[in-house]
This record gives structure tokens, C-alpha cells and sequence, in this order.
């Protein structure tokens, strides 16, 4: 009896979904973000090497040129042939210019006139020009450039000053950290926008000031993580132990609980680039960015935001779209990257197997 | 099968050849390797391993609660009253689980809701299981209040666990424990996060509790303290299998398996003076990389050549005792 | 008042008094309990450790039992210079160690090493092997670099490991082989008073002798004492020469380990002796189950802290808080019925 029941037993075809062999290896290693910021981080390393043109380059004559694979847009409209076009009137058209389509037309005629209202894409400019007659692609590739640069001197200004007062805070308590937790406090409840305005108002814009302000504004969520990983691991009975056999506390503190802070600063700091590169985008678009022409992806949503009227028929929404898309897949990269790092390295938090 | 149960009397629990294995990145791990074992009524039964024996896994599988996938209960019977557990849907065991068979888990202090009255989690429990209006719940769940001596049990109903002192809360457990007349009850290392006076409390609740309902017991534990002061026959577990079994006194005083007899000499005694403990060298063994032969072998001071290639036969010793040890043949 | 509870050393040291190594005076700790966010105010305090006094000669263990809250934890902090006590003060080859200069401060430090209880928590999961056990060395010495090595490797043979593990991490070791790590650790500088707070309650109980004869070996060839956090009767007899049982901050009772287990004195050891887990199915214990809880210490009992649960309580229990009584030769009592 015990024999033939073999292997029916598992009751829990309910619980035991089966995750089918592709879904469950995108599911375990994020393979679509790191191929995307893979992408962001050789544009932005080389720029100058791959871009098609000089992304400040302007061109006059090939201003809002639509993306490669647009052809052209014309319509058919039925004109009265006159001597001189008024303005003002009914759909008119002179009579030279209707003897080019058709030369037997007169004065009086009606006539078919194909009106070009868009010109089509070229291979030129593969993402479209802007209405400067830039090339979008190639501004892409630049600005992916400022994106980073401006992430990186963040997170290691901002990484510093987190870690060394979270750290401290965590270890000491007490009135320590009460002042440096309020001082956190408040400046996570300063709106971020309104200091960046009122500082480029005052000092001008600049590359500089914008990391500043990020960097103010980025160290205290450095500081609250780790100084609640401090508050955990200075309980650990390896520190108590450091103690007794002597250590000072600087040693502790650094060779005792800071490498145990290693994996979550690493998940903070993914998670954080993600937003540094969303608020740049942000302060850029607003005006308070990186100064033009510089190319900056907020700079670059900004610029086109008055020629999307009209939508995708008329307008020339290719201007604000593509570095818009830029920002979304990096900074969605990022969170996706930064979750799947968690829950490899933490495995408090551990979700997938 | 069911006739040959009910023929024995008393028997309310029979394991027989209960295979748990699990999949693991390293292979099958056999966590528990085919254990038999009888449990009449009234009778309580320590099942003794060390972390890694089994013991745990043994007590989930009674209960049907292995995670699976990766467990699987791979072969074997668990007769409960006459029916195989194993055999059972999802929602029959639901059924079975708190009201036939039931578990008191680790911590009594902890494994009550803070955000829920007394009466609430002891009426929860009956609610569940029987399908009886809401006042005779309550007062079923009174009735059961009183059983565990709770005194003035009508207004600790509306008490929170907070409001009760830690011996309360053991009875308030306790009585959810046989809330539904549970013929057999679980106690996995009922006591280990306790002080020694207040498990003594608890074991003492539980023996009370257990001569009131003349509930099965089983007892989970690693301590051989808790096997001499609470069971009558012990289950002695290693490398997922039943080394050795038998009454505690056989146990005790007849060690037949080498690691039951290591194993005690390794304890401290409380009595008496021991000048040297004996010491069981090496660890427990990898349950995913078992060598063939007897698990114990490489720990054991009587090892010969014939238990490193095949695992060993269960010898009979005496009536209810027997051990698994090339020894004894 | 104060010292009254105390175990004062004149009338409470064996006759062999005077070569203690260490010796704790009237320790107290009072951690306060506050109230209120930015201006604070004091409520109350817990007293944790409420006048106690041992002392420890060379090559005996000392140990201390009791359950959850009574202090022996913190008293351990204390001996290890990691809470500093309210009251009262540790005595260390005769000099007091908080009135000294800080070198005899630091040679405390390094003369006294601790082994705590849980084995995954003990060790940097981070360093290696060698690193670990190096590390008091790498502080306290100026040694060179292959003299460590050396000792590191010489340590790990002590404890029973071997030479390839001086590379691993602590993750790679079982819970019996990371204690080893542990004292190996505890042992590199030498000392005189290795604390031990609860060594073998995490492991299995296989390993549990193997790390107590270790210990026990140890002790005999590095001559240090050892002062024996433990809640276990059993491994307190197995391991100890004196014990001293503690309930809610202080000694009720202090004894050499044979004359603790022949007779016990203080009803509260005779509890915790009634409580305990026999050996064999067939000991006859005493049936003496308390009642209730330990009583908080924020605001412990007044008079003798165990009258609340005691069956021989008589009314001046509740009052007057009882003398250190000598009932045997170093076998002292706090208790009225003596």
C-alpha cells in the first residue's frame, strides 16, 4: 500500500506554480537592466567615439527633421489659381506657381495642390533633429554623459559625508545622533526644487551647483540606512568581543561594522543613482540644470516641449520623447538592478531562490 | 489496514516507513529515511535528535505542513484513527490538523496575537474546527479555559495576552493545544527558550493537561532531561532515521545503540560527580552527502568494517525495544 | 543598606582568602529608566546587578547560575570592562581597576578574554580565520608578523582544528567548530580569567561535551580561570569549583561547587535544583515548583528579593533584607532562615 501511493502524495499542485524555464531565468537575473545600463554607460563613455554628429551642431535648414523612418506628410488640397496670393483668403495659389504643377492652368482655375505639411526622416538624423536642427541621437549619447557624471560625483560626495555621519551617529547615540537624525530630518522635508531654483537664481547655473544641491540632498538617506545597519551590527557579539580583546574605536568601527555596511551601501547606492539622474533631469528641465547647450536629457524634454502640439500627426513630439525615454528605461534599470542586488545580498530580504 | 488498527488496542497513531525527502541544489536530502513508530493513548513518546536528525521534519510531516516543492513526503502512512493521513486532500486535512492532531510550537510566551483577546484565540481554534453556533463556541471555550485551572476564566476571556502573566499565557496555550479534544498532541521543543523554573511550570502543566484528556503526546526535543522527567518511551533519532526505540527506562538503563549510549554518557548529570565526560567526536553527518552504511559510523568508538557498507537491521532487544546496530546481531 | 546585601568579602571569603586573582566588591548596576523626548527625566532605575561580591583565584572557575534578568549577564559585562558599574569596583591582583593608570587598565584588558554564547554572532562573518584569531595579538603586541602566524597556527591545534583553516570564513564552519574559533580567539593573548557566558547552550548536545573537555583541558595547560556564565545545574557541576546562585541583582548563595550540590541552602536553590531536568527517569526530585515570575527589577521586592516566591517565607522576609550567613566552610547563604 505504501509502495504504489508513491509520489501522489504532494498534495500542493495549488501552491507549487511552476515558473516555465524562460520566465524564471529573466526572473532571476536582471538581464534586460544590465543590458540597458550597459548601453547608458558605454554612450556615455564614449560619447565622442560613437555619437553620429556633434550633438551642439546646429543646422538651420533641417530643424525638427522627423525620425529615419518617417516619410514625408502631404496633403491633397483643392486651390483656386489667382495672380497674386492674398493673405488671409481662400486656399489660393499664383499662377507660376501653378503653372509648375500643371502648365496649363490659368487665372480662375481650380487646381490640386499637394501641400508638404511634415518632411520625411532621413538616415541623417536616425532619432530626428530638434529646433535647433541638433541631432537627437547624438545629444542622447552626450547627455547620457552628464546623467552619469553628475550620479557619480553624487553618490561619492554624498556616500562620503552619509556613511561617515551615519555611521557615527549609529555608534555614539545618544545626543549624536539625536542632532544628526534631526538634521537628516530635515533636510529629507526641504523641498529639493525650490532650494535648486533659488540657488541657480543666486549663483547662476552650473554642473557644480547641481551637484551640490543633489549631494545635499542625497547624503541623508545615506546616513538613516547606515545608521540603522550600525545600530544592528553594533549589538553583534563580534563587537562586544573586538572590545574585550582591546580594539579602539575607530578600529570598530572600521574594520569591524563598516564592512558589514558593504552590501546595503552598494543596494543604497543603486537605488539612489536612480533618483539623482531622475532629479537632475528634473532641475535641468526646470531650468535649473546644466546651462545650454550643454545636452542634458532634462534640458532635451524641456526644449521640445513647445513643438508637441499637434501630436503625432503635425507636431514634432520627437524632440521631448526619445530622451524622455532615455530617462524612464535608465532610471527603471536602475530600481530593477537595485532590487534584484537586495535581495541577492541581503538575505533578509530574500525573495527569489 | 484498518482492521489490523483496530485489532491493536489503544493505538491512535501509527507511522509506518514515512520517507520525507527534500530537493536542495545539492541533491535529495533525506530528512527523514523510512520511521515506524506506534503511539497509544495516553501515552507520551520523546522523539530525540540532535539538529539535522529528522526530528523536526518528522513532526511537520505528521502534520502535513512540509513545504513542498522542495519537500516531498516521498512514501509511508501516518494512520490517525483509522485513516492514512497521507491520503487525505488539502481541505480534510485542514480539517484533521488542530482538531485531531494538534501542535504546541516552540515558545509558548510568543505564540499568542497580542492584538487578540484570549477568548478570541481560544474560540478561533474551536470555531475552526466544529460547526457549532457562536454561544456554545464560548462556552466551549470556557469550559476549556477552566480545565487549564484558569482562575476567574469568564473575564481573562476579554483579557489580552499582555494582561496575563507568563504562566497564564502557558495555560492560555495549552488550552488551545486540546481546545478540540486532540488525540494526539505535539510539543516541539516545547521549552527550550525557557527559564528552568518556569518550564518546569510548563512540563507540569502539560502532564496535567495530558492525565485530564488522556491525549498522545509527543514530545520533540534534543534534551534527555525533558525524555527522563516526561515520557514513557522514547524515539531515538539520527541521520533521519530511528536509531534506537524503546520504554525510557529500557533506554536509559539498556543503551543499545551506540549513539543512545554516547549520547547519554555525554550529558552532565545534576546528581553526581562525573570526572570526564565521554565526548562524541566529529559532527553530525550532511544529510545530502551520506556515506553508505551506517550514518554513525564515523563517530562510533565500536565501528567495524561490515557498518561502513550497509546500514544495519532492526534487532529486537526486548519487547518494544529495538535498535539498528550490527552489534546486537 | 547597601552593604548590607552585599556579600562582603571578610565574612564571606573561604579561609584561603587574599590570593584572589579577581575580585568583584559590592558591584551594582542601575540603568536608568527615562521618560519624555527632548528634556528627559529619570523615572526609575532597573537594577540589574544590586551589590554582589565573588572573587576568583588562579586556575578555578567560577560559576554563576540563575535564570533570565537575574544579572549574571551583566555582571559579565562589568568583569569585561564593557559597562562601567554604579557602585562598587573590581579588584585585579589586588589593585582596583578603575582608580589605576590606564596601562594597568589596558594589561586588565588584555588579561581577561570573554567566549560567548552564540557562535554565529561571536565572529566577524567577514574575516578570515587567521585574521580573527590574530587579531587581539595584532592590537596588544608588537609581535612580527610570523610569530602571529605562528601562534595563530599553534592556537588552532590547540582547539582541535587544523592548519587549512586558518583561511576559511566563519560561515564555513559548524556551530561546535566556530566555538572552538572562539576560545582559540579568547586564548591568544594569554590570559588569566577567560569569561564564558553560557559556551555550550547554542551547540548540540553531542558537541556540548566536546567544547566542555576542551575547555577543561585548556584550562589545565594555559592556567586560566574561568568565570562560568551558565543557567544549567548540570554543566555548572561538570565544570565549576565555586557557584554562586544569583536572583534579581545579587548572591543568595555562594558555595564550592560539592558543598552547593550536597547542600543547598537557600530556597531558591532548592528550587532551581527541584526544577532542573533529571539525568534518569527514576531520580527522585524534590517537587518544589514556583509559583509566578521573576518579580521585575525596576522595582524588585522589598526586603529578601525572593520572598514573593518563596514557600518558607516568614513576615520579616518582606522587611528586612537578610545577612550574608556563613553555613559552611566558603559556603555562604542570604537568607532569614539562617
Amino acid at each position: 500500500m505504501a509502495a504504489d501511493v508513491g509520489g501522489v502524495l504532494t498534495p500542493s499542485k495549488t501552491t507549487g506554480f511552476r515558473l516555465s524555464g524562460i520566465y524564471y531565468f529573466f526572473r532571476r537575473w536582471p538581464v534586460i537592466p544590465v543590458f540597458l545600463l550597459a548601453l547608458v554607460l558605454f554612450a556615455g563613455v564614449t560619447a565622442p567615439l560613437i555619437a553620429p554628429h556633434d550633438p551642439n551642431l546646429q543646422s538651420l535648414t533641417e530643424r525638427k527633421q522627423p525620425p529615419f523612418w518617417y516619410s514625408a506628410k502631404t496633403e491633397t488640397q483643392i486651390q483656386t489659381v489667382v495672380q497674386r496670393v492674398l493673405p488671409g483668403s481662400a486656399p489660393q495659389i499664383s499662377l507660376s506657381d501653378a503653372q509648375k504643377i500643371n502648365p496649363a492652368a490659368q487665372i480662375g482655375d481650380t487646381i490640386e495642390v499637394e501641400q508638404v505639411l511634415r518632411p520625411g526622416g532621413s538616415t541623417k538624423f536616425l532619432l530626428g533633429s530638434d529646433q535647433l536642427g541638433r541631432d537627437i541621437l547624438s545629444r542622447i549619447i552626450y547627455g547620457a554623459r552628464i546623467s552619469l557624471l553628475a550620479a557619480a560625483v553624487t553618490l561619492v560626495v554624498g556616500g562620503c559625508v552619509g556613511v561617515l555621519l551615519g555611521l557615527v551617529a549609529g555608534w555614539y547615540g545618544g545626543l549624536v545622533d539625536e542632532a544628526v537624525m534631526r538634521f537628516v530630518d530635515i533636510l529629507l522635508a526641504i523641498p529639493l526644487v525650490l532650494i535648486a531654483l533659488v540657488m541657480v537664481a543666486t549663483l547662476g547655473a552650473s554642473l557644480t551647483i547641481i551637484v551640490a544641491v543633489l549631494t545635499i540632498f542625497i547624503w541623508p538617506r545615506f546616513a538613516r540606512q547606515l545608521r540603522g545597519e550600525v545600530l544592528q551590527l553594533k549589538n553583534m557579539d563580534f563587537v562586544s568581543l573586538a572590545r574585550v580583546a582591546g580594539a579602539s574605536t575607530p578600529r570598530i568601527l572600521f574594520v569591524h561594522i563598516f564592512p558589514g555596511t558593504i552590501n546595503t551601501l552598494i543596494v543604497v547606492a543603486t537605488l539612489q543613482v536612480g533618483i539623482v539622474i531622475l532629479l537632475e533631469a528634473t532641475l535641468s528641465f526646470l531650468g535649473a540644470g546644466v546651462p545650454p547647450p550643454t545636452a542634458t536629457w532634462g534640458g532635451m524634454v524641456s526644449d521640445g516641449r513647445n513643438y508637441l502640439a499637434g501630436g503625432f500627426t503635425t507636431g514634432s513630439w520627437w524632440i521631448s520623447t526619445f530622451p524622455g525615454i532615455a530617462i524612464v528605461l535608465t532610471v527603471m534599470s536602475l530600481n530593477l538592478f537595485g532590487d534584484w542586488l537586495r535581495d541577492k545580498l541581503d538575505p533578509r530580504l530574500r525573495q527569489i531562490e | 489496514m484498518v482492521t489490523q488498527a483496530a485489532t491493536e488496542r489503544d493505538v491512535v497513531l501509527r507511522v509506518n516507513d514515512l520517507r520525507t525527502y527534500f530537493q536542495t541544489r545539492w541533491g535529495t536530502v533525506k530528512a527523514v529515511d523510512g520511521i515506524s513508530f506506534d503511539l497509544r493513548r495516553g501515552e507520551t513518546l520523546g522523539i530525540v535528535g540532535e539538529s539535522g536528525s529528522g526530528k523536526s521534519v518528522t513532526m511537520l510531516s505528521l502534520m502535513r505542513l512540509i513545504p513542498m516543492p522542495p519537500g516531498r513526503i516521498v512514501s509511508g502512512s501516518i494512520m490517525l484513527d483509522g485513516e492514512d493521513l497521507l491520503q487525505l486532500s488539502d481541505g480534510e486535512m485542514n480539517r484533521v490538523r488542530g482538531s485531531k492532531i494538534a501542535l504546541i510550537i516552540q515558545d509558548p510566551m510568543t505564540s499568542l496575537n497580542p492584538v487578540f483577546t484570549i477568548g478570541n484565540q481560544v474560540s478561533e481554534a474551536i470555531a475552526i474546527h466544529q460547526n457549532i453556533p457562536k454561544r456554545s463556541v464560548m462556552e466551549q471555550a470556557l469550559s476549556v479555559l477552566r480545565k487549564v485551572n484558569i482562575p476567574a476564566a469568564e473575564s481573562r476571556m476579554r483579557d489580552y495576552p499582555h494582561q496575563l502573566s507568563g504562566g497564564m499565557r502557558q495555560r492560555v496555550v495549552g488550552a488551545i493545544g486540546i481546545s478540540c479534544q486532540p488525540q494526539v498532541l505535539i510539543a516541539d521543543e516545547p521549552t527550550t527558550s525557557l527559564d528552568v523554573t518556569i518550564q518546569a511550570q510548563y512540563l507540569a502543566l502539560l502532564k496535567e493537561l495530558q492525565q485530564d484528556s488522556n491525549v498522545a503526546l509527543i514530545f520533540i526535543t534534543h534534551d534527555f532531561g525533558i525524555v527522563a522527567k516526561m515520557c514513557d518511551r522514547v524515539a531515538v533519532m539520527y541521520a533521519g532515521r530511528i536509531v534506537e526505540q524503546g520504554s525510557v527506562r529500557d533506554i536509559f538503563n539498556r543503551p543499545s545503540h551506540p549513539y543512545t549510549e554516547a549520547l547519554l554518557a555525554s550529558v552532565p548529570r545534576m546528581e553526581e560527580d562525573v570526572d570526564r565526560l565521554y565526548s562524541i567526536e566529529g559532527q553530525p553527518p550532511t544529510l545530502h552527502d551520506l556515506p553508505p552504511g551506517c550514518p554513525f559510523a564515523d563517530r562510533c568508538q565500536y565501528v567495524m568494517e561490515r557498518c561502513r557498507e550497509e546500514y544495519p537491521t532492526r534487532t529486537t532487544i526486548s519487547e518494544g525495544h529495538d535498535a539498528s546496530c550490527w552489534r546486537l546481531i | 543598606m547597601t552593604t548590607a546585601n552585599a556579600i562582603v568579602p571578610e565574612s564571606g571569603a573561604p579561609a584561603s582568602g587574599g590570593n584572589a586573582l579577581l575580585e568583584a566588591v559590592g558591584l551594582k548596576k542601575y540603568f536608568p529608566v527615562t521618560k519624555g523626548l527632548l528634556i528627559s527625566k529619570t523615572t526609575g532605575h532597573i537594577k540589574a546587578v544590586d551589590g554582589v561580591s565573588f572573587e576568583l583565584r588562579p586556575g578555578e572557575t567560577l560559576g554563576i547560575v540563575g535564570e533570565s534578568g537575574c544579572g549574571k549577564s551583566t555582571t559579565a559585562k562589568m568583569m569585561l570592562m564593557l559597562e562601567d558599574p554604579t557602585e562598587g569596583f573590581i579588584r585585579f591582583e589586588g589593585s582596583e581597576i578603575r582608580a589605576t593608570d590606564a596601562a594597568t587598565r589596558r594589561e586588565y584588558r588584555r588579561s581577561v578574554q570573554a567566549v560567548f554564547q552564540d557562535p554565529w554572532s561571536s565572529l566577524n562573518p567577514r574575516m578570515r580565520v587567521k585574521d580573527l584569531i590574530a587579531e587581539p595579538m595584532v592590537i596588544n603586541w608588537e609581535i612580527s608578523r610570523s610569530e602571529i602566524q605562528e601562534r595563530v597556527l599553534k592556537l588552532l591545534n590547540d582547539v582541535g582544528l587544523s592548519a587549512y583553516h586558518a583561511n576559511l570564513y566563519p560561515h564555513e564552519f559548524s556551530g561546535g567548530q566556530r566555538q572552538r574559533l572562539a576560545i582559540a580567539r579568547a586564548l591568544s593573548l594569554n590570559p588569566k580569567v577567560i569569561v564564558l557566558d553560557e559556551p555550550v547552550s547554542a551547540l548540540d548536545v553531542s558537541i556540548r561535551a566536546q567544547i566542555m573537555n576542551l575547555l577543561k583541558d585548556l584550562q589545565a595547560e594555559y592556567n586560566v580561570s574561568y568565570m562560568l556564565i551558565a543557567h544549567h545545574l548540570a554543566t555548572v557541576r561538570y565544570m565549576c569549583t565555586w557557584v554562586a546562585v544569583m536572583y534579581l541583582g545579587r548572591i543568595v548563595e555562594l558555595s564550592p561547587v560539592k558543598d552547593l550540590f550536597a547542600n543547598p541552602s537557600h530556597p531558591y536553590t532548592k528550587a532551581l535544583m527541584s526544577a532542573a531536568l533529571p539525568s534518569h527517569p527514576d531520580t527522585v526530585q524534590e517537587e518544589m515548583i514556583l509559583t509566578g515570575e521573576v518579580p521585575s527589577p525596576l522595582n524588585p521586592p522589598p526586603g529578601c528579593h525572593f520572598h514573593t516566591r518563596c514557600p518558607f517565607a516568614m513576615d520579616h522576609c518582606g522587611v528586612d533584607e537578610p545577612q550574608v550567613k556563613e553555613v559552611g566552610p566558603g559556603h555562604t547563604v542570604s537568607c532569614h532562615l539562617f
